[in-house]
């Protein structure tokens, strides 16, 4: 069946099996393939992405159900340009916030949406946030932090906003 | 893993939505995905066909009725868990919509696909049973409206009948100017599936005596289910710690607990008789500060 997604705000007009996960059409037909693909079944967040804004399972939605339906913004969508980082990717960097790389994607995609939603979270507002992504790599804290900077970093940004942009 | 293949509709009409169903008893509804997707994925459902009713007009939304907050079977969790129409009518749900899963299910599961699935553990159907709601269902003829606590008929079943699709939920507004809640759950992590979940709604009058009493308990049982005859004897009682944990574990005794390779039935009655008083009387202490103005 043809679907037409929109992602990353370009519209895509793909051919796919109804049975096609999104997460299978970003990462098969569109190439995306920052979205990573982990358990399949909705438990280890790896394949989260935006719809419309907030966070979903892209595992758990047919790509026949965002025929013509919400906006999907990937991990690809995040950064300002290609090659470049988001204030939220550069703070893993900064804070350690990985090791193998492979809940990041999933992890950046979950803090964006919380730092959308609350841009003074604390600790146990973040912790609650990515209880629903797996990490087997780095304990969590140095994921907290990252989140902690990322947070306080577009704080700054957001009252000087010229400044932050030079 | 990946699902077999199937054939995929979207009608955008109710009545056709049921004519697929009607016509071919091996298609199914899908509504947010976040049960039915997994089962696709690891091959536990096979169906022909999916009839996908997310575009339909008028099944999603909060609706104030004079006695009850109707919710159509589209609406999201994460739109009831924000809703505050539901905050200040039907604050139970409020409370039990932080225990469905994580945020992200939320966005996407719906009140519909939570009750249909009828799992034992699940928080939308405990909610709507321990204070007496009704479902609709709906097929290409007619439509009808049952009470939730003849709705379930056992793990994963209920009295859905071949072509019907649930279109919405009541639940029932008290009316009582101090109403308390009280949700409790024990589950394995946060996110998971309660082992043991107890919900409770009580009303007490100016003295702080209970006039309204409404009691429920998920995971224990292979549905949700309503402990009226205990809540019914706490009515007319000023609740004491001693007294509701001893009700309690009369409610409790006697029930044929579920049995699972982590939770045997003897601690899901134990954790039931706990969850069930704590539940109690924190739905009366919410109450009481109530009728103190402290909280709103
Ligand atoms: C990781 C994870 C954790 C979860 N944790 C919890 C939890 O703690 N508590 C909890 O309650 N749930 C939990 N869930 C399940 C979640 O709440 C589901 O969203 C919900 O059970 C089903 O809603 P849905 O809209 O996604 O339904 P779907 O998956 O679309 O459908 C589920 C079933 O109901 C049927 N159905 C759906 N809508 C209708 C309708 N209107 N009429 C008739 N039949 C219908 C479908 O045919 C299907 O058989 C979890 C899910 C995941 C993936
Ligand atoms: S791959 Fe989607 S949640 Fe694990
Ligand atoms: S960094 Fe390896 S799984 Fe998180």
């Amino acid at each position: 069946m043809k679907c037409q997604l929109r992602v990353n705000g370009e519209d895509h007009t793909i051919d796919v099996e109804p049975r096609t996960t999104l997460l299978d059409a970003l990462r098969d037909n569109l190439k995306l393939t920052g979205t990573h693909v982990g358990c399949e079944h909705g438990i280890c967040g790896a394949c989260t992405v935006l719809a419309d804004g907030e966070p979903v399972r892209s595992c758990l939605m047919l790509a026949a159900q965002a025929d013509a339906g919400p906006e999907i913004t990937t991990i690809e969508g995040l950064s300002t340009a290609p090659g470049e980082l988001s204030i939220i990717q550069d703070a893993f960097c900064e804070a350690h916030g990985l090791q193998c790389g492979y809940c990041t994607p999933g992890m950046i995609i979950t803090a964006s949406a919380l730092l959308e939603r609350n841009a003074t979270p604390n600790r146990d507002d973040i912790v609650d946030a990515i209880s629903a992504n797996l990490c087997r790599c780095t304990g969590y804290g140095q994921i907290v932090e990252a989140i902690e900077l990322a947070a306080e970093k577009l704080r700054q940004r957001n009252a000087s906003p010229s400044e932050a942009s030079q | 893993m990946k699902p077999v293949p199937f054939e995929y509709e979207r009608p955008h009409s109710l009545k056709a939505a049921c004519q697929l169903l009607a016509d071919d008893e091996d298609a199914v509804i899908i509504a947010g995905g976040q049960t039915l997707i997994p089962m696709l994925a690891m091959r536990l459902a096979r169906p022909s066909r999916l009839v996908d009713i997310s575009r339909i007009d008028g099944l999603s939304g909060i609706e104030e009725q004079t006695d009850n907050i109707t919710v159509g079977c589209m609406t999201r969790h994460a739109e009831v868990e924000r809703s505050p129409v539901i905050a200040s009518h039907v604050p139970l749900l409020s409370a039990a919509m932080p225990w469905v899963g994580h945020a992200p299910i939320r966005v996407r599961g719906t009140i519909g696909g939570s009750i249909a699935n009828a799992d034992p553990s699940a928080e939308v159907p405990l909610v709507l049973v321990t204070l007496d709601g009704t479902i609709t269902l709906s097929n290409a003829t007619g439509s009808r409206t049952i009470p939730a606590r003849s709705f379930f008929s056992g793990p994963m079943m209920t009295e859905i009948q071949p072509g019907e699709c649930l279109t919405a939920a009541d639940f029932p507004v008290w009316q009582h100017s101090r109403t308390g809640i009280g949700f409790r759950e024990i589950a394995k992590r946060h996110g998971d599936f309660a082992m043991v979940a107890a919900s409770a709604q009580v009303s007490v009058d100016a003295t702080g005596k209970c006039i309204a009493c409404a009691i429920g308990i998920g995971g224990v049982t292979d549905t949700p289910l309503a402990l009226p005859e205990l809540a019914s004897s706490l009515v007319g009682t000023a609740f004491t710690d001693q007294s509701v944990h001893d009700a309690a574990k009369a409610a409790t005794d006697n029930l044929s607990a579920m049995s699972d390779p982590q939770t045997s039935p003897e601690y899901r009655k134990r954790a039931a008789t706990k969850l069930i008083a704590d539940a109690l009387m924190a739905a009366r202490n919410d109450a009481l500060e109530t009728s103190e103005g402290v909280t709103t």
